[in-house]
C-alpha cells in the first residue's frame, strides 16, 4: 500500500490549514455561500436532506487496518456509528457537524486520509478493479498507475475548476469489475503487438441523466506519457467543455458533440506540444510506485488444503457461502474474499464502527492489515490463506459479515435515496429491502446465479441503474414516486446500456414486477447461460410481454 | 477600489481597463493612457490604436482563446485574462498554454471575479499579477501565494515534477 513521504505529509497538512481558514471566514461572513461552496465540496463536504455529509477519499479502494480503526472512530466519534461504502470506494458519513469538520480532517490526515477531491467540478478519486494485483488473470496491477494518477491530480491547478465532475477508472484485470467504461476517462492496462505494455484510453463515458459508453481516444499510450495524454483530454476538456448548462457539461457531451474523430484531433494536437515534456513519467517513477504495492510475503503453500476440503465437504452454509464469496488467486494456496454488505434490512453499503473495528482485526489476522472497497459496495479481503478460510468465516459471521449472495440478486448497488439525499426524487433503500425480502431464499438466488440490480433514487444515477442488468430508476410523477425498470445493462468489459422496459411501477409492485422478469429468465435460459446472456439473446421483448400481460 | 498584486505586493496600476461597450474615442479622449481593451477593439479600431501615445494591450475573455490574437505576442507587454466568475476554470487553461506552449514571457493579469482562494492555482498556472475583486484584502490576498509548500505537479513556477525531485 502506498506510503506518505514528507511531501505528501506537508501537502495534506496545508490544505487542513488552509481548509480551517476558509470555514472559518465561512461562519464569520467573510466567505460568502457561493464562494465557500467549491471549496467544501473540494474537502468532501455536501450540504444534505438532513446534515452536511462528509465523503471521505479511499483512493483506488485500498484500506489498512489503522485506517479502518480511524474511520471506526469518526463514525463514532463525529457521526451516528455508522459509514456508507459508494460506488466509486469511498466511505461517507451522513451527519457530521460543519464546525467539527476541519477536526475530522486532521484525524484523517494522521492515518495517511483525507477528503480531497472526493466532490466538486474536479478530477475526483481514481479507482480499479478490486481484484488488482491478486487477480489469475490481470495483465498487470493497476494501482501504481492509480496512484500515479492520483498524485498528479490532487491539487492540480489547471482542471481544478472543471465544467463538471471527472472520474478515471484504470483496469488491468480482463473481467472488470471497475466499470472503466462508464467513467470519463477509462483506462485499461493493454499489451500492443510488440509485447510492450501501456495504456487504452477511452474517454466521455459516463451515467447520469444521459448515460454513454466511452469511445477510444488512444488506441496505446506507453507508459511514460501516461500523464501528457490525460493532460491533453482534460486540456480539451477545459477549454471546450460546455458551461452554460450543468447538464450537458459533462465531458461526455463534448465528444458527442464534437464528434469522437474531431475530439481526437484536438486532443492529438494538444498532446504533440506537450508530449516528451516535463510531465513524461520516468521507469525511476513508474519502480517507485511499484515498489509499494508489491506481493505480500505469501507462504508457499498448495491450493486446496485439507482444512478446507474437509470442511466444504460438511458444513452446508460454509460451502454456500465459499462457493459464491470465494475467487481464485494468483497464488498458490490463496484466497480472494468478499465481503458482501447487503444483510437484508441494512442499506446497501452501510457498515457500523463495530463492523469497521472488527474488519481491522480480521485483516490483520487474515489478510496482511489491508481491505478494500469496491465499487459494488462490499469489502475484500484481498489475500487469505485457503486454510483460515473456515476460521474466517465464523469471524465474520459473528459480525453479520457472511452474507454469502456476492453478485447474487440479492447483492444490489443503491443510493442512499431520498431518505438522506436532497437530490433524490425517490427513496431507493426501501426498494432494496423489499427486494431482498421477496428473494430470500438462498437457493433460489443460487439457482438464479449472477443477476446485478442497480437502483438509482433519481436520474443522477449513483446507483447505476443504466448498467444493471436490472435498472430500477425512482421517478417522480406528480408527487408521487414511482419506479422505472430497465434491462440489459452490464458495467463490464462488454459494457452496455439498459433499456426501458415500460411505464413505470410503483413501489409496491415492485417485487413482483423483478419476480416476473427472473421467471422469465429461468424459463428461457440456456443450461449455464448467465441473465445478461439470455437477455442479450431473446431481447426485451418476452421480458415485456410477461410483465405487463393482463389476465384474461 | 480594486488592488493590485504583483510579486508579492500591492503595486500601483499603470494601466486602465476598458470594458466590452467602450468605443475608440476614449483613446483620442486620454492620449496618454495605457489601456487593456477586450480582443474584438483589438481587432476593431487597428488605425485608432496604432495612432494612440500611451500602450495599449488586449484583455480575453474566458471563452476567447489564444489563437484568436493576431499578433505577435512579444509585442504585447501584458495579457489580461478575465474571470467573469471564480469558478470558470478556462482562464488556467490559457495561462499554462500562454506559459509553456507559446513561450509568452510579459505579464499575465488576473482580472474579473478574482478572489483570495483561488490565487496559489493561478500563479501555478503563470499569472503573475492579480486585479483582486474589490471587496477582497490584499494582505490576506498576499498570504495566499504560500498556501502550499509543494505541489505534485509540474507547473509554470516549478516545471518539474515532484516525482522528479523525490
Amino acid at each position: 500500500m502506498y506510503k506518505y513521504d514528507q511531501y505528501d505529509h506537508q501537502m495534506l497538512s496545508d490544505r487542513i490549514k488552509q481548509f480551517r481558514d476558509q470555514t472559518e471566514r465561512y461562519i464569520s461572513g467573510d466567505l460568502s455561500e457561493a464562494e465557500f461552496l467549491p471549496l467544501r465540496l473540494q474537502n468532501g463536504l455536501y450540504i444534505q436532506r438532513m446534515a452536511p455529509m462528509l465523503r471521505v477519499a479511499v483512493p483506488y479502494g485500498m484500506l489498512s487496518s489503522d485506517q479502518l480503526r480511524k474511520l471506526a472512530f469518526i463514525s463514532n466519534h463525529y457521526d451516528k456509528g455508522y459509514g456508507h461504502l459508494t460506488t466509486r470506494q469511498n466511505i461517507q458519513f451522513n451527519w457530521p457537524a460543519l464546525e467539527d469538520l476541519p477536526d475530522i480532517l486532521e484525524d484523517l490526515s494522521k492515518v495517511e486520509m483525507h477528503a480531497i477531491q472526493t466532490s466538486g467540478n474536479c478530477i475526483r478519486n481514481t479507482t480499479t478493479d478490486q481484484f488488482a494485483g491478486v487477480s489469475p488473470e490481470e495483465l498487470e496491477d493497476s494501482r501504481p498507475y492509480c496512484e500515479i494518477i492520483r498524485q498528479w491530480s490532487t491539487f492540480h491547478p489547471e482542471f481544478a475548476y472543471l465544467p463538471r465532475k471527472f472520474k478515471i477508472a484504470v483496469c488491468g484485470t480482463t473481467e472488470d469489475q471497475a466499470a472503466t467504461q462508464v467513467h470519463d476517462i477509462g483506462i485499461y492496462l493493454k499489451r500492443n503487438p510488440e509485447g510492450e505494455i501501456g495504456f487504452q484510453i477511452l474517454a466521455g463515458g459516463g451515467l447520469g441523466r444521459t448515460p454513454v459508453i466511452g469511445r477510444e481516444v488512444f488506441e496505446f499510450v506507453s507508459k511514460p506519457h501516461l500523464l501528457t495524454a490525460l493532460e491533453a483530454i482534460l486540456r480539451v476538456y477545459n477549454r471546450l467543455g460546455r458551461r452554460d448548462n450543468k447538464y450537458k457539461a459533462r465531458i461526455k457531451i463534448l465528444v458527442k458533440e464534437t464528434g469522437i474523430d474531431e475530439f481526437k484531433n484536438l486532443v492529438f494536437k494538444e498532446w504533440q506540444k506537450i508530449k516528451n515534456g516535463p510531465s513524461t513519467l520516468t521507469e525511476q517513477e513508474i519502480d517507485r510506485c511499484k515498489s509499494y504495492f508489491i506481493a505480500p510475503s505469501y507462504e508457499e503453500l498448495a491450493d486446496d488444503p485439507e482444512e478446507l476440503t474437509s470442511e466444504l465437504d460438511k458444513n452446508l452454509l460454509f460451502k454456500s457461502w465459499f462457493d459464491q464469496n470465494v475467487k481464485p488467486h494468483k497464488k498458490l494456496g490463496y484466497s480472494i474474499v468478499s465481503i458482501c454488505l447487503k444483510e437484508t434490512g441494512v442499506a446497501p453499503g452501510d457498515i457500523t464502527d463495530v463492523q469497521l473495528t472488527c474488519l481491522a482485526d480480521i485483516a490483520e489476522e487474515f489478510s496482511f492489515g489491508e481491505v478494500r472497497v469496491t465499487h459494488h459496495q462490499n469489502i475484500v479481503l484481498a489475500d487469505v490463506k485457503q486454510a483460515d478460510l473456515l476460521t474466517l468465516w465464523k469471524k465474520l459471521d459473528k459480525e453479520s459479515l457472511s452474507s454469502p449472495n456476492l453478485g447474487l440478486l440479492t447483492d444490489m448497488i443503491c443510493c442512499p435515496g431520498g431518505d438522506f439525499c436532497a437530490l433524490a426524487n425517490a427513496k431507493s433503500l426501501p426498494i432494496a429491502e423489499s427486494i431482498q425480502r421477496q428473494f430470500a431464499q438462498e437457493q433460489f438466488l443460487k439457482k438464479v446465479g449472477e443477476l446485478r440490480v442497480n437502483i438509482s433514487g433519481c436520474m443522477n444515477a449513483c446507483g447505476h441503474h443504466h448498467v444493471g442488468n436490472i435498472g430500477i430508476l425512482g421517478v417522480d410523477k406528480k408527487g408521487e414516486e414511482f419506479y422505472q425498470i430497465s434491462l440489459g445493462g452490464s458495467s463490464k468489459l462488454k459494457a452496455s446500456l439498459g433499456k426501458i422496459i415500460g411505464p413505470a411501477f410503483s413501489q409496491n409492485e415492485i417485487p413482483e414486477v423483478i419476480d416476473k422478469i427472473v421467471n422469465v429468465y429461468l424459463g428461457a435460459r440456456n443450461e449455464g447461460e448467465a441473465f445478461i446472456d439470455t437477455y442479450n439473446r431473446i431481447g426485451l421483448q418476452p421480458f415485456k410481454e410477461y410483465v405487463y400481460a393482463k389476465p384474461d | 477600489m480594486q488592488s493590485l498584486i504583483k510579486s508579492g505586493k500591492v503595486i500601483q496600476d499603470r494601466w486602465t481597463l476598458l470594458q466590452d461597450a467602450t468605443g475608440p474615442e476614449i483613446l483620442q479622449a486620454v492620449p496618454e493612457k495605457n489601456f487593456i481593451v477586450p480582443l474584438n477593439f483589438w481587432k476593431l479600431y487597428n488605425s485608432e490604436i496604432e495612432a494612440h501615445l500611451g500602450n495599449i494591450t488586449i484583455w480575453l475573455d474566458s471563452h476567447e482563446f489564444v489563437d484568436e490574437i493576431d499578433t505577435d505576442l512579444s509585442d504585447l507587454p501584458m495579457i489580461a485574462l478575465n474571470f467573469p466568475i471564480f469558478s470558470d476554470g478556462r482562464p488556467y487553461t490559457t495561462a499554462r498554454e500562454l506559459r509553456e506552449v507559446l513561450n509568452y514571457r510579459g505579464e499575465i493579469r488576473a482580472i474579473g471575479d478574482v478572489l483570495r482562494d483561488q490565487l496559489f492555482y493561478m500563479a501555478q498556472c503563470g499569472f503573475d499579477s492579480y486585479l483582486i475583486r474589490h471587496d477582497q484584502d490584499p494582505e490576506a490576498c498576499i498570504k495566499a501565494f504560500d498556501d502550499f509548500q509543494a505541489t505534485y505537479q509540474g507547473n509554470v513556477l516549478t516545471p518539474d515534477p515532484l516525482f522528479n525531485r523525490r
